[in-house]
């Protein structure tokens, strides 16, 4: 909760970090305790000596202290014991290297099964290796030495016979001869046995430095015990104590090992002992990783798994991706997001209940001492007002808790820093997840209102691909002024209207902003003074209103900036005004609709005038534009009924006569085929060429369909007009509604699932026909018939579990992208390069494009070019 | 057909390979503040490395043909195998 603050420049660099083995000497150096009593606590509660929470290992409630330091609770860092095993056991952790280390040595010298000579060789090898650096061929040398070392059949410095080691999974070794039959079995003691007669220099040559790690270390003799704080034991609500999973499993190895140590001093036999010694193995094994293939794993009396030190590092919920890559942020909200189209695309609408918890440090000066002292008197209850006061020695007072507040306020000077309550303007970050690219995460200016809702404009979902079915969003609120000037500049909204995905605008109008753009500047409109005011009032318009009656496109002009655009309209319903012209900013002819404005989209005239004009013109133009196409919808009263997608008796008639005609050519077909009369296609067999035909042919028949339904449209039909203007729909689903819903597919093809050689028992079994195969004649509008029905219910699902499947798949390949490309970074010299200092490329994309500032992806508009110098030369002409 | 008879630079979509010398090599290197094996790398068994009778240790310099940027130059690090 405090802010950032310098302290004195750190004295010592880290340089490098060496990873090693822990050594038995050091695991008893750094012990307080040796661990010989399997239990906790005595029956009065108290910590039993020599037990699993020997006081000396450090404390846990407060008041106590640690008999080894004699620190309180909060002062003691913890310090380890051990365990002195009775008989050594393997590292699971180290298995591969242990069994590399046997590989390539002789069991009876220890040396590297390879003649003096080529190990002098390798020695300098290495050498030369390690001095210039590269670290990829030093991994590689050891793997080739211990290669070449596993293949000799006999020790080239003692004479010794060399058998080859096998390792059962998961800790297992043997001796095997030619056959891979097993000859011996390596207990750990043996291994260790072995190991430790690998001379220093020699163990250098396969990848151990032995200075921190020789490799009889990898066998434990002494099991170093972690200390309390590491795995602290929680008291219920019932005064029950419920101890650590690690706790647990230590006490199952103490218990074990002490069981061991009795049965080798009572000289039992050696089977008893080798009993008790498997089992210390097994319990040790699963303490360092409860997830081993081929061992099943401990687990609780409740029967759920121990959560051991490996499963506190791993996966989702381990340390690292949950604690160290991902930690909770301090100034940051979450609550739903809804529509507020009033408000600007750079604002996010913030619930007064957060702006009061959410705070903003702000340094007192004397231009903000009256205001912030008003904040101060105000406290943390009153918005706005101030939640702490950080005083000039760097302490911070609560308000919650200070009584005279004006007295507080009265104190305030210079050298103060106030946390006053989020104020609308105020920078904050806003974020919807999953973050997929930089628009998930824009910075907004904050605006306070009441109720309980993150309000956004609706323009801005594109970028973050949100809707308001109860989506949620993330706020957070950056606390330096540094922070602050990098989010304005790069951050904002409209600093990011530009996708780097394609080279056009993600933001832009949607739905009911382009049919309100069409209806506003189509040719016969026109609107009267008193509209235009309003209108142009909603759009902040300033200037005067000259004319007592506008044309829509007019009107339009007045929110335009001056700049030059043609176009065409995606529309069609009015061929003479498809043509856009736009001369400075005066809108001449055509209608304005998705192909102008639209969102996702490149080469509009929205992304030639932020190009132009730059993001802050821009996004003031989509602003109020948005604001007066609201009002004009809001008059014009767009609506759409039910009967819009009713069809004459006679386009039905017309209608049913073209399915029909194509049911009849496709029974053809299918005749044909049965005869034996059908030509196969190139690359296709007889059945797929069948398919094909039929196929096209259907889906001729629903899109001509679709056109006569077309063809009795009014213009004025509103369903029409969104799917012509691109606002929401296309006439695919108008013709799906009006005319024929078409085929219906299971993985691309006509359905053919369900009974023996037919798909339902309303058909003859092996029909092929259209009707028996998923083709539905009937329109939305009209309804299904109970075949048609559930034809339509399984291509339905499959779309469904689709998404479902894609979504889940294609997350996972973007976190591994991620952690692939995360290092990479371009240099000053315009390399890209790894964090290693690979070179990835020698320019940025290979060409250098920063593909948000490009069009359409190519780097240059070589259309819009000619255009300006051409305009350029008729000026001058004319001149 | 012999392999030495056919010339794989004049298919269109073989990019340009030139065995870059000691001195070109030595001043590519000092130029980028790179070791060689930090370049990208090629397999000396390449078709196109081989052609040119690159050995591992080498530089190739490669020109291809960019849509957006006209020409592109690399250089990769002759690797064995």
């Amino acid at each position: 909760m405090m802010a950032f603050r310098l302290g004195s420049p750190p004295r010592y660099y880290i340089k490098s970090i060496k990873f090693g083995v822990l050594s038995p000497e050091m695991v008893r150096k750094m012990s307080v305790v040796s661990l010989t009593v399997p239990d906790t606590y005595d029956e009065d509660g108290s910590p039993m000596p020599f037990g699993l929470m020997d006081r000396r290992m450090g404390t846990l409630e407060p008041g106590q202290r640690c008999e080894t330091c004699d620190g309180r609770s909060g002062e003691c860092p913890g310090h380890f014991g051990h365990i002195e095993l009775a008989l050594p056991v393997i590292h699971v952790g180290f298995t591969k290297h242990i069994y590399n280390a046997l590989r390539a040595t002789c069991s009876k010298c220890g040396r590297i099964t390879l003649s003096d000579e080529v190990i002098e060789k390798k020695r300098r090898l290495l050498e030369y290796i390690k001095r210039t650096g590269n670290y990829l061929r030093e991994t590689g040398f050891y793997e080739k030495v211990i290669k070449e070392a596993a293949k000799a059949t006999k020790c080239p410095h003692c004479g010794a016979k060399k058998d080859k080691v096998k390792l059962e999974k998961p800790t297992t070794f043997y001796l095997v001869d030619e056959r891979n039959k097993p000859i011996k079995h390596l207990s750990p003691k043996d291994v260790r046995e072995w190991l430790e007669k690998i001379p220093d220099g020699d163990v250098r040559l396969i990848g151990f430095d032995p200075e921190v790690a020789r490799p009889e270390w990898m066998v434990i003799t002494v099991l170093p015990v972690p200390p309390i704080s590491v795995r602290p034991s929680i008291t219920l609500e019932s005064g029950e104590r419920s101890e650590d999973d690690l706790t647990h499993k230590l006490g199952d190895i103490v218990r074990t090992n002490e069981k061991l140590k009795s049965t080798i001093e009572a000289g039992s036999p050696q089977m008893i002992i080798d009993e008790h010694w498997n089992l210390l193995q097994y319990h040790i094994s699963t303490y360092f990783d409860n997830e081993l293939a081929g061992i099943s794993p401990a687990v609780h009396r409740s029967g759920r798994p121990l959560k051991t030190l490996a499963q506190r590092l791993k996966g989702k919920d381990g340390r690292f991706r949950n604690n160290l890559s991902g930690k909770r942020v301090d100034f940051s909200a979450r609550t739903v997001i809804s529509p507020d189209p009033y408000i600007s695309i750079n604002e996010v609408g913030v619930p007064v209940e957060v702006a009061k918890i959410l705070t903003v440090p702000e340094p007192v000066t004397e231009h903000n001492i009256d205001a912030l002292r008003q904040l101060v008197i105000n406290g943390p209850e009153k918005y706005p007002g101030a939640n702490y006061i950080i005083r000039p020695d760097g302490r911070a007072v609560d308000l919650r808790f200070v009584r005279d507040r004006e007295a507080m306020a009265e104190r305030l000077g210079p050298g103060y820093i106030v946390e006053r309550h989020l104020m609308d303007g105020d920078l904050v970050l806003f974020n919807r997840q999953p973050s997929l690219h930089r628009m998930s995460m824009m910075a907004h200016h904050v605006k306070v209102l009441p109720y309980k809702t993150f309000r956004i404009n609706p323009i801005v979902c594109p970028p973050y691909n949100a809707d308001f079915d109860g989506d949620e969003m993330n706020l957070h609120v950056p606390q330096s002024k540094e922070a602050w000037a990098e989010m304005k500049i790069i951050m904002r909204v409209q600093e990011q209207m530009l996708t780097p995905r394609y080279g056009g605008v993600i933001v832009g109008a949607l739905h009911d902003y382009i049919s309100s753009a069409y209806l506003l500047t189509r040719r016969q409109t026109k609107l009267d003074r008193f509209k235009a005011a309003l209108i142009l009032g909603m759009a902040n318009y300033k200037g005067p209103l000259e004319k007592s009656e506008y044309t829509g496109k007019e009107l339009f002009s007045l929110v335009l900036p001056k700049v030059d655009y043609e176009g065409e309209a995606l529309m069609d319903i009015d061929p003479e005004d498809r043509k856009v012209v736009i001369k400075e900013g005066k809108l001449i002819s055509g209608v304005i609709d998705h192909n102008a404005i639209g969102d996702q989209k490149s080469k509009t005239l929205l992304h030639k005038i932020i190009l132009q004009e730059g993001a802050e013109k821009g996004r003031e133009f989509l602003d109020n534009l948005s604001w007066m196409l609201l009002m004009f919808l809001d008059m014009y009263g767009f609506t759409m009924g039910l009967d819009e997608e009713d069809l004459p008796e006679d386009a039905k008639k017309e209608i049913k006569k073209v399915i029909d005609r194509h049911i009849k050519k496709v029974n053809e077909y299918i005749q044909m085929y049965r005869e034996g009369k059908l030509e196969r296609e190139p690359g296709a067999t007889l059945e797929e060429t069948l398919e094909q035909k039929i196929i096209s042919e259907l889906n001729m028949a629903r899109d001509e369909s679709g056109k006569i339904a077309e063809r009795y449209f009014l213009p004025n039909n509103s369903v029409l007009i969104t799917a012509k203007t691109g606002a929401r729909g296309k006439m695919l689903n108008l013709t799906q509604m009006t005319a024929c819903i078409g085929q219906q597919t299971i993985r691309g093809e006509r359905i053919r699932r369900g009974y023996l050689n037919r798909t339902l028992p309303h058909f003859k079994p092996g029909d092929l026909g259209a009707e028996a195969r998923g083709f539905i004649k009937s329109n939305y509008k009209e309804g299904l018939r109970p075949t048609e029905f559930f034809f339509h219910a399984m291509s339905g699902r499959e779309g469904l579990v689709d998404t479902a499947v894609r979504t889940s798949q294609s997350g996972y390949m973007q976190r591994r992208l991620i952690n692939a490309l995360l290092d990479l970074h371009v240099e000053y010299d315009g390399t890209v390069q790894s964090a290693e200092g690979f070179i990835i490329q020698y320019l940025y994309g290979e060409d250098g494009i920063d593909p948000t500032r490009s069009v359409g992806g190519d780097p240059v508009d070589f259309d819009e070019i000619e255009r300006r110098v051409l305009k350029e030369i008729e000026v001058k002409a004319s001149a | 057909m012999e392999a030495e008879e056919f010339d794989i630079f004049e298919h269109e979509l073989v990019p340009v390979h030139i065995l870059l010398t000691k001195e070109e090599r030595a001043k590519l290197l000092k130029m980028l503040k790179k070791k060689p094996w930090q370049l990208p790398w090629i397999r000396a068994s390449d078709p196109a490395a081989r052609a040119i009778g690159a050995r591992p240790g080498d530089v190739v310099k490669i020109i291809r043909k960019s849509r957006t940027a006209g020409e592109i130059v690399v250089y990769r690090y002759v690797v064995p195998g």
